[in-house]
Order: C-alpha cells, then structure tokens, then sequence
C-alpha cells in the first residue's frame, strides 16, 4: 500500500509540475497577477511531494519491502541502516528521484531567498524550472519508476547494495554532486527567464550570481568527493582517472567556472551577455548530457549501473528538446543582446573573455575524448576503441597552465582599461619571485631537477604571490593593514580565496603526478619491503567478521628511516549477500604526504599480492576544493545580492550599478 | 579601420587561434592515445601488429588462471569460446577478476601472447561490459554451429 502511494505522490508532483511550467509562465507573459502569484505555493506543492516519494521509497528501505523491484535490486536484509538509507540513490530509479527532489530544493530555495527580485521574474524563473521538473519527474514515470513491484512472487531477500557502494564516500558524494548539477538548472531558468522578459540586464546578472557561485561550490565539492572516494576505495591509488563518467562533471565544472567569470563581467560591465546566457545554456546541456552517458549504456565505466536504451533516447530526446528550444529563444532575442566594446584591449574584461575561451576549449577537448569512442563506433560500423588518460593530460595540462597565467593578469588589471606598464610594475617581481622560486624549492626538497615539478610550483607560487600583491596594493592607502583588510568587499576576499584553493590543486596535483612512487609485490607474513624513506613490514593476517562480511586483515608495521610510525590494517571483504569481493585500502594520510596499502589476494603458501604507494601532496587536491569551494560561498554572502525588494524588471534596470564609477562603458540594451 | 572594428577583430583572431591550437592539440593526443579493441579471434588471426597497443575483451576460461607462487606474475586464457587468448599480467588483479567472467586485457601482443599492462574487471556480476559482450557476439556470428552455450553463459 506504501509504495503506491509514493506511486500517487510522483504523479502528483509531475501534475503539479506541468502546472508551475504554464500557469505562472503565461501569467507573467500576460501580466495576469493571479498566475504569477501562483508561482511560490505551486513550488511548494512540488516539493512537498516530491519529498513525499523520497521519504515513502526511504522507508520501504528501511522496512525490507524486497516487493518493492527497485528495493530488492539494491538492499538485503543484513544491510547497515545508514546504507540502506542511502541505497536509495544506489541505483538508477532512486537516484534519478533523488536528482529531482533536489530540483524541487532548489525551486524551494529560490522561491524563498528571492525576496529582491520581481514577482513576474520569479514566477518565469520558477515557471522554467517546472518545465525541467515536469521532464524529469515523467521520464521517471515512463521508464524508471522506483516504486515499481515484483507481485505476487517477491523475493525473500534483497540482491544487496554494490559491495563498492558500502561506504561513507556514498554517503556524502552523490548529494553533493546532484545538488551541484541541478543547481546550474538554476542559473539556466534565470537565463532563459531573462530571454523571455526580454531584459538581459545588469540587475539580471546580479541576481544569478549568487545561485551560480553557491551551484558552483556544491560541484567543485561533491566532484573532489567523488575523486577522494575513488581514490580509497577503487585501491588503484589514483584519484583522477578521466572514466567517461567523470568526464561529463568535469565539464559541467570547467563551463561553471567560466559562467561564474562571464556572469562577473555581465554584471559589472553590462558586456559578455549573449556570451553569458549562452554558457548558461551549455552548463545546463552538459548536466543532460552527463546524465544521458551515465544512463544510456553507451559507455562502460564504474558508474554505469543499471542502463538501458530506452531511458537513454528520452534523455536524449529531452536534451535536444531543451537545447533546440533555449538556442531557438537565444537567436530570437539576439537582436536584444547587443552590447559594444566599452573596454581597451588591456583590460580585465580582455582576460576574462581569454579565460572564458580556455575553459570552453578545455571542456570542449574533454566531451570530444568521452564520445570519440561512441562516434567511432557509429561511424566504423561497429569497431570499438577507448581514449586513455594520456589524451586528456596532454590537452588539459598545458590549457591549465595558460589559464593560470592569465588568471593572476585578470585579477590585478582594472575593468575597462589597463595599462602594459602597470601591470609590468605590479607584477615583475611576482613573475621573478615566482620562477625563482620554482626552480630551487622542488630542486632542494628532493635534490633532483624536474621540469614539471619545476613549472607547476611556479605557476603555482604565481597565483599565490599575485594575490599578495593585489591584497598589498589595495590596502596601501589604509591606515593600518587591520583597517585595510576589513575595508575589502566580501566578493573579493571570496574571489582570492577560491583563487587560493585553485593554487593548492594545481600544486598538489602537478606534484603527486610527478612525485608518487608505487611498488607491486608479493609479501609471506614476516617479510617486509623498501619503498622510499619507509620500510613496511608484513605480520600476516587474521580473520574477521563484520555485519554483513567476512574479512581477511592484515597487519602492516610501518617504519620510517628504522622508527615506527604506525600500523595499518588494509582489508580483504566478501561481501555475504552477493558473494562479492571487496578490498578496503589502508592509509596513513598527511599534510605532506599519503602511504597507501591495497591487499591483493592470497597465494596457496600464504603469502599476499599487494600494491603500495608512497603519494606526497596527495590531499592538497581535495584541500584545495575545500578552499576554492569556501571561497565560492564567501562571496555568495556578499551584502551586495541582499538588497530591497524592486517591484518591476523596469525599476531594476534603472537602478544604479552597484558600482557607479565603472558603469560608464555600459550601453543601454533593448 | 574604426577602433572598435580593431577590437572585435582582435578578439576574433585571439578566438581563431586559441581554437586552432585546441583542435591541433586535440587531434594530436588523440591519434597518440587511441587503443584499438580487438577479439580474441582476431588476435588468433593475427590482426595485431606485434607491439601495438590494444585492448582484447573475453571470458576467463574456467580453470585457466596459473598464479605463481614467487612473484606476482598471472597467466590465464582469454576467450571468446571460438579462440583463446594466452594473457600473461605482473600486478594485481582486480577483486571482480574471476573464472568464466568476463575480463578486459590492455597492452601488447608478442608471438600470439599477450602482455597486459592493465586488466580490468566489472563492477557488477550481472553487468557485461560492451566490449566482452561485443567479443562474444562477434564469435557466435561467425560459428556456423546454431549451438550458443556462449551467448547463454553471457546474459
């Protein structure tokens, strides 16, 4: 009886959706007040219901219903209550349900913080977004319905969750990475509601800003998650693997990253828009896309569970439906978009737009590796081939380098125009300080040159040292260096911070590429192995039992030029339910550095196979998020995108700029 | 030329070469970093140049896998229940890895053996990659013989 009514509350919610996609649209089309006001309670009912289905297939979860098909595919009985909690985006169905609630939180979200917005604006934002909901929630009901039974015949138990889903990485990184995907939806209903009202203004651009940095934030999150559970529980010791399923995220990503800069510009300088609502439009694309690589079985790879091809031409069907019809409105509103050239060739505009491009050509370089293989295939008649990392790090390393030169540029130059020999003087001793310095740090660290070490510790140092001196310059005339950083804007001192977190990356990942060593062996109890400055001694293993599998752990001495350090344990699981093998790493993580054991298997006379890894810098990856992503929603706070309610589009438009003295080259759109 | 006209086409040749340099970087790494997929019967065939690198995808054969009790070096058969494949492997292989479950092999053929760099096992049992399934199917087309134990065994 449960599961129907989720059943119920899925249709409802698709009702209610289909409603918030007209009603309110039109209402705002036609200044009817009544449909727009619609808009705030329809979203309400969305999300209400949608939580309802959430909560109804959580608790059939929870309550072993094995009738329920998509309950018995992807839990047991003897699994922990927090993973069968969390199976409920274990699986295809559930976790497209999940995708969808966090549409509707997101509706939710801007329904409630969109106070110092128009009404009729909300309403088109909302009323766009409905339109996505309607989407998702009658793909579910088509072709991937959760709620879906097994009658009369259930089954007694459950398959079990993926053994390699049986982990706390589960827990927390598919959250995050829906709620960053869908929140770009936010960002594309803003655009397109834009288009629609005709009024593609700095007011416009103000109000997306924080959505895009705070959607921005979650991805950049949930996407080092992803990398940070990969890397402990796949036990390759890698955490970026270019797997065509990383891919689409990645994009999702580099395109976010050059929306968020684009949106800057729009909404300072009133230039970039077309260039703007078109990257909009392309963020919320490659979310699609990503979703129709994952669901369609086109691609094999370790996320590719439960595909079928049905699901993938609705997806796809969608994806060419909403990129038709927002290009369609985009060339339709064009003539709208006109913006001039208010700035020199000097200017930080000028880097901008070159960041923008390189992002595009990078995510551009990464979507032609993920389908050059499906292309292939189509086009040779059958032939199957794959792309392997090496094509990926030759285009996106070198892209990443000039990004960041350009990086440091934008941020010191001034909006409009700047001159050469400004930046000259700003940035020379940075530009020595930070070659100089790249030469010798990895050169007295490690007593050997290398090139790559070399260069990414300086482009590294580049940023870091450019935000000094940009810190230094605009606190010179303050009173005291106290007074000068409280009088920054809490935009800016977000914008160094991620920009800061961007360094960290760069220098961690550069560094544990170039500086990680690994070494395959097979050990007896007793014998131990050399691996850089540490010995690690093996004292055999012991048999163990968990809640729901068996173990073998083993028990590892580490010793660090002959004194102890600590012990690690990396284990050997099966899996009881489905008989299926698991191996859980052991590592020693550090600031400085990762040791990393996997176990492999055990030979008849009782030694182990086992990989270990010695990985320098390896957490500066995901600290680097972390800060990049702290740095994103510093600048959300900013008091800036809080202002009073303006009743009317117009009023907005004639609201002055946030920042007068720079809003001269600015022309009068429409 | 007007100065803005001087602006826009800056901007556009800034544009036209940042993508022409992406394009030729692109189709670069590409060409240098495509691995060909064959099957085991091709390999049988000799389709391989000795010293490029491929990827084979088939079955393990059951009761094949030769581990070595000194070092970390496998051997096992790859099929696709029309040829074999010897595949020799120094690593680990993945937990999934099992006899009569489909496998993806990686790296080179010398003299009809083939020395894998990588071997790559599903994630999930009831899940049979595109390529071993291609593999198989491959096989059955070109079996005369309308018996297909291969096929039922690959559901």
């Amino acid at each position: 009886m449960v599961p129907e009514l989720g059943q119920f509350a899925l249709i409802l919610s698709f009702c209610l959706c289909v409603l918030l996609g007209t009603l309110p649209l039109i209402g705002a089309g036609t200044g009817n007040q009544l449909w727009i006001s619609l808009a705030r309670p329809l979203t309400a009912g969305v999300f209400v219901f949608l939580s309802l289905c959430l909560l109804i297939l959580g608790y059939s979860f929870v309550t072993d219903d094995f009738s329920v098909q998509f309950v018995a595919q992807h839990s047991n009985s003897l699994l922990p209550i927090q993973y069968k909690i969390t199976a409920v985006w274990g699986g295809h169905e559930g976790s497209f349900l999940f995708w969808t609630w966090m549409l509707a939180l997101w509706m939710l979200a801007v329904s409630l913080f969109s106070k110092a917005m128009p009404d009729d604006f909300v309403a088109r934002v909302l009323g766009i977004m409905g339109l996505i909901g309607a989407g998702y929630t009658l793909f579910m009901i088509a072709t991937s319905n959760p709620f879906d039974r097994v009658l009369p015949l259930s089954p007694a138990d459950g398959a079990d969750l993926n053994s390699a889903l049986q982990d706390i990485g589960f827990i927390i990184h598919p959250p995050s990475l829906y709620m960053g995907y869908v929140g770009f939806s936010v960002v594309f209903a803003f655009a397109i509601a834009a288009l629609l009202s005709g009024r593609l203004d700095s007011a416009w651009a103000r109000w997306s800003r924080p959505w895009a940095n705070a959607a921005w934030a979650i991805l950049t999150i949930g996407i080092a998650l992803g990398s940070w559970w990969a890397y402990y529980e796949l036990g390759w010791g890698g955490w970026w693997a270019w797997d065509p399923v990383e891919n689409p995220p990645m994009i999702n990503w580099l395109l976010g990253t050059a929306l968020i800069h684009s949106l800057a510009v729009t909404e300072k300088r009133g230039v970039f828009k077309s260039w703007t609502v078109l990257l909009a439009i392309m963020a919320f694309a490659s979310s699609l896309l990503g979703t129709f690589i994952t669901r369609s079985g086109l691609l094999t790879s370790v996320h590719a569970f439960a595909s079928d091809p049905t699901r993938g031409v609705y997806i796809l069907g969608f994806l060419g439906l909403v990129i038709g019809g927002s290009l369609l409105l985009f060339a339709l509103r064009a003539p709208l978009m006109k913006s001039e050239f208010g700035f020199a060739s000097v200017s930080r505009e000028v880097f901008l737009l070159a960041n923008n491009i390189i992002l595009v050509v990078a995510s551009a370089a990464i979507l032609l590796g993920t389908l050059y293989p499906m292309v292939y295939q189509a086009v040779s008649g059958g032939e199957l081939i794959s792309v392997g990392p090496p094509y990926f790090n030759t285009i996106f390393v070198p892209l990443m380098s000039i990004l960041v030169i350009f990086l440091v540029l934008g941020a010191i130059s001034r909006w409009k125009k700047t001159s050469v020999a400004y930046l000259k003087q700003q940035l020379r001793n940075v530009a020595i300080a930070s070659v100089v310095l790249g030469l010798i740090l990895p050169l007295a660290l490690t007593l050997e040159f290398n090139v790559g070490a070399s260069i990414a510790t300086a482009l590294g140092l580049w940023i870091v040292l450019g935000i000094v001196q940009d810190i230094r310059l605009k606190i010179a005339n303050k009173p005291s260096v106290l007074a000068g950083l409280r009088s920054l804007a809490v935009a800016y001192i977000g914008m160094q911070i991620a920009h800061f977190g961007f360094a960290v990356i760069l220098m961690g990942a550069a560094l544990t590429s170039i500086y990680s060593i690994e070494k395959s062996v097979l050990l007896s109890p007793g014998q131990g192995v050399d691996l850089g400055h540490y010995h690690f001694q093996f004292d055999g293993t012991e048999h163990l039992s968990g809640p729901n599998f068996e173990a073998e752990r083993a028990t590892f001495q580490v010793l660090r030029d002959g004194e102890f350090v600590r012990e690690l344990h990396p284990e050997k699981r099966v899996y009881v339910a489905s008989m299926s093998p698991s191996t859980e790493m052991a590592i020693d993580a550090g600031f400085t550095r990762d040791l990393f054991i996997t176990l492999g298997e055990e030979r008849e006379s009782g030694a182990w196979s086992m990989s270990i890894y010695i990985k320098p810098l390896v957490r500066w990856v995901w600290l680097g998020s972390i800060i990049m992503a702290l740095g994103a929603i510093v600048a959300v706070l900013d008091k800036r995108y809080r202002r009073l309610k303006v009743k009317t589009l117009a009023q907005a438009a004639a609201e002055p700029e946030a920042t007068p003295g720079v809003s001269g080259g600015q022309t009068v759109t429409g | 030329m007007k100065p803005h006209r001087r602006k826009k086409l800056t901007i556009i040749a800034f544009i036209a070469t940042g993508l022409s340099v992406a394009i030729g970087l692109s189709l670069y790494a590409l060409s240098n970093s495509i691995d060909l997929f064959f099957t085991p019967t091709q390999v049988a065939a000799g389709e391989v140049m000795n010293g490029q690198r491929v990827r084979v995808g088939g079955m393990v054969k059951e009761g094949s896998v030769m581990r070595s009790e000194e070092s970390l070096h496998v051997e096992f058969v790859a099929t696709d229940y029309a040829h074999d494949v010897l595949i020799r492997y120094d690593g680990i292989l993945p937990d999934l890895f099992r006899e009569g479950q489909g496998v993806v092999v990686e790296g080179t053929v010398a003299n009809g053996v083939f020395e894998a760099s990588r071997v790559l096992a599903k994630h999930d049992e009831n899940y049979m990659s595109v390529e071993v399934k291609a593999a198989l199917d491959a096989a059955e087309r070109s079996m005369s013989v309308p018996e297909t134990e291969g096929g039922a065994n690959g559901s």
